[in-house]
């Protein structure tokens, strides 16, 4: 009996979560319909069509799932360093940089067995966004920037660093519109499972999310970390080297977002592109956000929007809207939880 | 240096500085009153596409200039009712405005992608035109918004520091408890902070895209918005010193330009990296002494006195 009501008791509020996001869902459609009648689109066509391009078929949920890789990753990204209360905005820059060394050591060494590249180039992938994230973390531990403005700031080198590549040194002959590298060899090609192009980076994402969970949770590491995002003057008189947390946190972080850039050259693209994302690192940043950086939190809400962000592509195919509008329809999520969240700074 | 290449650098770091320079100050009142609105590059977006838009629409830059000013400010009331009515987390509502710029900019410019625009009119001093050495170069032929950037700076910072407005304004930033206890509402402060900051914000962007390129493009401000908040901690929170900081920048992005047009070997893509490591070295200079300079409330939310 004592049980049960427990059960109960413990039900309730899991229960009034998942309807206050459907709630919260629910009027940003309507207020995101509302703004598309105004633009003279259809909106319920436009909702209707990402319906069917998502969950109505096979198909479309294999798509979601390729989708999901790089969101899950890069809101990993977000969330580890969150635990310390470090906001990384950067998850774009970092995945731009994972997808570069990636491709350098792919393009460097060609003729390796898959065997040996394809670890190799996920490796330097990680690394890639790893050693851009601390340039940030590195700033921050000596107390020189903030982590925010300069983790934005670089989102907006990082590409250039690409483009100066494929441009450059790295341009595939013939190529001359849209430059691109050349097409990395069958070796540097990720495994794709059950004839869709769902690649084995989404198995590494959902490693990555079951390392964060068990990190936070299981060891000891976890514990430092939320002393620190408590209160960092007490962590550091405990003894937590909480400098050092820092560039770790944050280079670990961007390690998994440079892990979602290895995959979408190396699982996608099959080649590096100057549009490698369509904002996957601030989308990432969203899913953390709107998850209070929760393990299972994350898998729902990446889920919810590689939906979202579906829309995007439908609002650019079959209405002729750029794709940069669906980030209204995000904003509007955003703008929701944030209005209403409770009063008093959270739960404390 | 060549006399053409300084003088061309000399106008152009003017031309692109004065979008920053307005960015700038309109942040600057809105972090003197206690807010810090990171969704400032979304601002500029709104105020660049909707300037643009209107302009290509009517045909009249000087509406589209109107428009830009006051989508600029009813973005940051928005902001404003996040934070300020509802209390939420400044950061995150910021960047929520972000993304909002971000999508409405691009909803509001696809229409007119590829327009072609009357923009701001340009014009130069009648005695001043006569010097030949003048005339070769682009130098004091601006429009309205570059010839009153700084009497503009001087403004704000009259407003901020010589009027009971600004005096009421720079209290709740650093105390707004103590600016209620002395009969001020901190909350009124805010909001006429963040119109007039948003205001500003959209004038910034319009000026890129009714004067600098004449074009618009999704993503055009290009991380503007970032620098301009570096910006406001360069410059100590201070309008006049942020003159000094708007130049230097136009100055980088104008040398960049420069360098391009006369076919320099460095690759471009290299040279379009120095706003942001600019930005970054600037900060890594004048960071430290932030903290003293600092509204001392800035970022925190004023939950009321009780």
């Amino acid at each position: 009996m004592a049980e049960s009501r427990l059960a109960a008791r413990k039900d309730a509020p899991a229960l009034r979560v998942v309807l206050r996001y459907a709630a919260i869902c629910a009027v940003a459609l309507a207020l995101f319909a509302a703004v598309l009648l105004v633009a003279g689109k259809d909106p319920l066509k436009a909702y209707a069509d990402t319906f069917r391009s998502t969950l109505s078929s096979a198909y479309g949920l294999s798509e979601l799932l390729v989708r999901m890789t790089p969101l899950l990753l890069t809101a990993v990204a977000v969330a580890l360093p969150s635990r310390l209360g470090l906001i990384n905005v950067g998850g774009e820059g970092q995945l731009y940089m994972g997808a570069w060394l990636a491709t350098a050591g792919v393009l460097l060494f060609p003729a390796w067995p898959r065997w040996l590249l394809l670890p190799f180039a996920a490796l330097l992938g990680f690394l890639g966004g790893a050693l851009w994230a601390a340039i940030p973390g590195v700033l921050r531990a000596a107390r020189l920037v903030n982590e925010t403005i300069a983790t934005l700031l670089l989102n907006y080198v990082a590409p250039l660093i690409i483009s100066y590549s494929i441009f450059g040194p790295w341009r595939a002959e013939g190529s001359s519109a849209y430059p691109q590298s050349p097409a990395f060899p069958e070796a540097a090609q990720l495994p794709t499972f059950f004839d869709t192009r769902i690649h084995a980076g989404f198995l590494l994402a959902l490693v990555a999310l079951l390392a964060y969970w068990l990190l936070l949770e299981k060891t000891r590491w976890g514990v430092d970390m939320r002393a620190i995002g408590g209160n960092p003057e007490a962590a550091q008189r405990l003894g937590i080297p909480v400098a050092t947390w820092v560039v770790v946190a944050l280079a670990i972080g961007g390690g998994f977002a440079g892990l979602a850039g290895m995959g979408e050259v190396m699982g996608v693209h099959g080649r590096l592109r100057q549009s490698l994302s369509p904002g996957f690192g601030f989308t990432g940043f969203l899913i953390s956000w709107l998850a209070g950086g929760r393990p299972l939190g994350i898998l729902f809400m990446a889920f919810l929007l590689a939906i979202i962000t579906s829309a995007g592509d439908t609002l650019q195919i079959t209405q002729g809207l750029p794709y940069a509008v669906v980030n209204i329809l995000l904003a509007l999520i955003l703008f929701l939880v944030l209005a209403r969240q409770p009063l008093r700074g959270g739960a404390k | 240096m060549s006399t053409t290449l300084m003088l061309g650098v000399l106008a152009g770091a003017i031309l692109s500085g004065t979008s920053l320079l307005y960015a700038t100050l309109g942040e600057t009142i809105v972090e003197r009153s206690g807010l810090v609105n990171l969704g400032l590059e979304g601002i500029l977006l709104i105020g660049a596409s909707v300037g643009f838009s209107v302009t290509a629409v009517t045909g009249n830059a000087w509406l589209g200039l109107g428009a830009a000013a006051a989508a600029g400010c009813l973005a940051n009331l928005l902001f404003g009712w996040l934070v300020v009515t509802r209390k939420a987390n400044q950061l995150a509502s910021g960047l929520a405005l972000m993304f909002f710029g971000f999508g409405v900019s691009a909803l509001v410019g696809a229409p007119h992608v590829g327009a072609v625009i009357v923009g701001l009119p340009k014009w130069r001093p009648a005695w001043l035109g006569a010097q030949s050495w003048v005339q070769a170069t682009t130098l004091f032929n601006y429009d309205l918004l570059t010839w009153l950037a700084i009497p503009a700076a001087l403004l704000v910072w009259w407003c901020l520091f010589r009027t009971r407005w600004g005096l009421g304004v720079r209290a709740v930033g650093e105390s707004p408890g103590a600016a209620f206890a002395s009969g001020r509402n901190p909350a009124a402060l805010q909001f006429q902070a963040l119109s007039a900051g948003g205001l500003l914000g959209g004038l910034a962007g319009a000026h890129l895209s009714l004067s600098l390129t004449l074009t618009w493009a999704e993503y055009m401000t290009a991380g503007r918005g970032f620098i301009a908040i570096a910006l406001v901690i360069f410059s100590k929170w201070n309008p006049l010193r942020a003159v000094a900081g708007a130049l230097l920048f136009g100055g980088a992005e104008a040398l960049q330009l420069q360098l391009q047009a006369r076919g320099s070997l460095i690759s471009p893509f290299l040279l379009d990296m120095t706003p942001y490591l600019l930005t970054l070295l600037v900060l890594l200079a004048w960071g430290g002494a932030r903290r003293l300079a600092a509204p001392a409330s800035l970022g925190r939310t004023f939950y009321g006195s009780d």
